[in-house]
């Protein structure tokens, strides 16, 4: 199996997908990439019993009972190889939460735009309050200004991240479903208003990336989305101080 | 014994006047009039999906009559056409519409269990039809969060245009469906439980039987829920409940906690929806499942392969219908470990799935059948089975699904196995029981022409659309050119090969004109249909149970003597015993 897998990551069907940026993502899309080729090698097989049997001359019925139940089987080992992988996987991103030493993001979806807030200085996220969310005033979140946590907390409408550095997103949602969706990290999480969901990831590659939403969420759903830009850390950290300077200089 | 095409004009004695007509309690008229909704229904929802693709690729053309398509009607006209078609045309014309016309006969009834009940149901389905269209022309338009309608989205009126009396009108559209839909399913229960004939076992029910009696117990148990939870929805938008709205939601700038002090859960209604969502996709596809076992067998001239394991499987991909609801919801905040065991009932149905494409593969494996239209569409329906199903294992796996959910990948496994399937599996019906509906045949070079162009357009539309969902492309986007960011260049990566898929979209829409032609013409002017023309063993080819057939036929009692399906090769050619046939043969071993 191992050569297929070595052939799988080879061939040409790898370009499809974009660019993969996170340190999660390769061992997804080999195990993508894998899945991708089993089921268009069956695809074929079934295709090639069919014609065969259309075209070749008749014969009494099959009567054997095993060439039902032996591909059966063999199905079942498949589908319980390709599940068992998959839930490796699965569990590696999801099972578990952040390193108590990832960077902290939240990410706020709204008809029809992301939002991004940094906890600033103090590590900590400022309380916020739906009746004070006043986009115009420069308050898109609603962060309560009496509480002082909130004093530092930098909202951005793009998510910059440092490469190489975990980080732990919350995502929330203030209006209805969106989806927040990453294609180059391989990341995909529905913000849900009313629930916060952590997700992490670890980008690797510095550049600029798409965020969609993909969850229909209004007329402008196709047209809600934000640049993710990873920099080298050094970089972000000067990003970041600036931008902590706008808000408590 | 089949009617002569110049009896079919005349008036029936026992029917005056066309409205005893139209309202009638003859399950086969009914069935008929089922089919011409779901026909209505699916040029509406096929023309809506062309207008869709045109505008997906070319965003800036004007639509004639009308004007530019702006980003909600393009949401309304999804919304539309996927309500229309998973409704109105994929749960009716298999199991409401064919059920109707043939159910009845294939186990030796002479009538649905409750007639009037069943009248009801096809009325209170055409009331829900008008009430969906209707939502087009009030202010706002139709409703466009899909045919899925996540709240808050759904529960808020402001939360766009539509949202308010369009997304009312929808809650009422398919809550007066579904209670037509559980009437319809509970009648046929008990039509298949209490009104088979003398011999009629269980065992040797038809598989399009087994197909109709395993999605009614489905839509018993999926239409009440997805009742209750409209009713829900109903009372978040009017009552002032709040099961569905968390508290201090804000849309459009007004806090929505409604006047009541809970905190509702989005996730709940996902649950609610799915549970009957998931199980509707089966409903849909059942029928044509049975229908393709038994095409197979009719034109191999052969038994179903594994005959008792066919009707294992069919109700095991029921049972297990009911238990996969979460794999919608991979990525919506379910619980992790949720996932996982969703992922594992998802993997599980795949066994019983690929038992039917194995029971196919051998049925018609050297049997040299024969290639009439509704073969070609059986086996059609076998080869979009397999391409369309291959990918739903890939999208069981929670790990690959938050890559691929609601991307054109989900689009294209769902419109291949789902719609292309089941659309063959209707066409497959259409062209195999016109006879029994008209007593006219249906072209065959017609036919066959139709196949094709179908069959290629098919694939040729919604293979490409698994790359394009590959690339990133995700769903009920209004339009992939002109977006800003880096989102603009990763949808604009894909216009090419969307081209392509509209070019493609409309060559199969085009395709159907041939069997609109064929249809009609065949109607009028069709070679008039011997008896039991297909050489079937089912009981609706049952010369007594014909319409035109002679009262005195009626009289006798019809008795089942063996399983259907029953072909022998002898020296003097083919045996050929219908399952009401009583010769007792040598050569045959009783069951």
């Amino acid at each position: 199996m191992d050569l297929a897998l070595q052939a799988a990551s080879l061939l040409p069907a790898a370009s499809l997908l974009p660019f993969d940026a996170s340190a999660h993502g390769p061992a997804i899309d080999h195990h993508l990439l894998l899945n991708l080729w089993i089921i268009l090698a069956l695809a074929v097989l079934a295709h090639l019993i069919l014609f065969i049997g259309l075209i070749a001359r008749r014969r009494p019925e099959a009567k054997n009972w095993l060439i039902e139940y032996l591909p059966l089987a063999a199905l079942a080992l498949l589908f319980i190889f390709l599940s068992v992988r998959a839930e490796r996987l699965w569990a590696a991103a999801r099972y578990t939460g952040a390193e108590p030493t990832a960077l902290q993001v939240q990410v706020v979806g709204e008809q029809f735009a992301w939002y991004f807030r940094y906890p600033g200085t103090d590590y900590t996220f400022g309380i916020t309050r739906p009746q004070l969310v006043d986009a115009g005033a420069g308050n898109p979140l609603g962060i309560d200004p009496a509480d002082p946590h909130g004093a530092d907390d930098v909202v951005a409408s793009e998510l910059v991240l440092p490469a190489n550095r975990q980080v732990d997103l919350r995502i929330d949602s203030l209006d209805v479903i969106h989806g927040f969706s990453v294609p180059e990290m391989r990341l995909k999480q529905d913000a849900i208003p009313g629930m916060t969901i952590h997700v992490h990831f670890t980008p690797k590659v510095p550049g600029t990336y798409a965020i969609l939403c993909t969850q229909v969420c209004g007329l402008g759903h196709y047209r809600m989305n934000a640049n993710l830009r990873v920099l080298p850390p050094s970089e972000f950290a000067t990003w970041l101080a600036a931008r902590q300077r706008a808000v408590q200089p | 014994m089949t009617p002569r095409p110049d009896k079919l004009s005349e008036p029936v004695a026992t029917m005056p006047s066309l409205r005893r007509r139209i309202f009638t309690t003859d399950h086969r008229i009914i069935g008929i009039e089922y089919l011409i909704l779901a026909l209505t229904s699916v040029t509406i929802g096929a023309i809506l999906s062309l207008l869709m693709r045109i505008h997906l690729v070319w965003p800036d053309r004007v639509l004639p009559f009308y004007g530019p398509i702006l980003p909600e009607d393009y949401l309304a006209m999804v919304t539309i056409h996927g309500t229309i078609m998973l409704f109105f045309v994929l749960t009716t014309a298999p199991q409401a519409g064919f059920g109707n016309l043939i159910l009845p006969a294939q186990i030796g009834a002479r009538r649905m269990a409750f007639p009037v009940a069943n009248a009801v149901s096809f009325w209170l389905t055409a009331v829900a039809l008008v009430i969906l269209l209707s939502s087009t022309f009030v202010p706002g338009g139709s409703a466009i969060s899909g045919w899925t309608a996540y709240p808050p989205f759904s529960a808020v009126a402001g939360a766009g245009p539509g949202q308010g009396l369009g997304m009312d009108l929808w809650l009422a559209s398919i809550a007066v469906f579904a209670i037509a839909s559980t009437i319809g399913a509970i009648n046929i229960l008990v039509t298949i439980i209490k009104f088979r004939c003398e011999g009629m076992t269980w065992g040797r029910m038809p598989l399009t039987v087994w197909g109709w009696f395993t999605a009614a117990l489905l839509s018993v148990i999926a239409f009440s829920v997805l009742l209750a939870a409209l009713l829900l929805l109903f009372c978040d938008r009017h009552a002032g409940t709040g099961f569905f709205v968390p508290a201090g939601d804000l849309v459009s700038g007004v806090i929505h906690s409604g006047g009541h002090p809970g905190n509702g859960s989005p996730l709940l209604w996902l649950h609610l929806f799915w549970f009957f969502g998931h199980p509707e996709v089966y409903i849909s596809i059942l029928p044509g499942l049975g229908l393709t076992s038994m095409l197979l067998a009719n034109f191999s001239r052969r038994r179903v392969f594994a005959y008792r394991t066919m009707i294992v499987t069919t109700l095991l991909i029921g049972f297990l219908g009911i238990l996969l609801w979460g794999h919608h919801m991979f990525v919506a905040g379910l619980n992790p470990f949720a996932a996982s065991a969703f992922a594992v009932s998802t993997m599980a149905i795949a066994i019983p799935a690929s038992a039917k494409v194995l029971s196919w593969l051998a049925t018609v494996w050297r049997s040299r059948p024969s290639y009439t239209t509704a073969m070609l569409f059986s086996i059609g329906f076998i080869s979009l089975f397999i391409t369309g199903g291959l990918s739903g294992p890939v999208l069981a796996q929670p790990i690959l699904d938050e890559y691929l959910h609601n991307t054109f990948f989900v689009v294209a496994h769902f419109h291949l196995i789902m719609a292309m399937a089941a659309v063959f599996g209707l066409f497959a019906a259409t062209y195999y029981w016109f006879p029994l509906m008209t007593g006219r045949m249906m072209s065959e070079s017609l036919g066959r022409l139709h196949f094709w162009g179908t069959l290629v357009g098919a694939y040729a539309t919604f293979l490409p659309m698994h790359i394009t969902g590959l690339m990133g492309e995700p769903r009920h986007y209004a339009q992939l050119s002109g977006v800003a960011n880096a989102a603009g260049q990763l949808l604009a990566g894909t216009l090419p090969l969307n081209r392509f898929i509209t070019w493609s979209a409309i060559v199969l829409s085009t395709v159907q004109l041939v069997f609109f032609v064929n249809l009609f013409h065949s109607l009028r002017k069709g070679r008039s249909a011997p008896p039991n023309p297909w050489r079937a063993t089912t009981l609706e080819w049952h010369p007594a149970l014909h319409p035109n057939a002679p009262a005195e036929a009626l009289e006798e009692a019809t008795v089942v003597y063996r399983q259907p399906c029953e072909y022998r090769p002898t020296p003097g050619g083919e045996l050929f015993l219908p399952q009401w046939s009583a010769d007792t043969n040598p050569d045959i071993k009783p069951e």
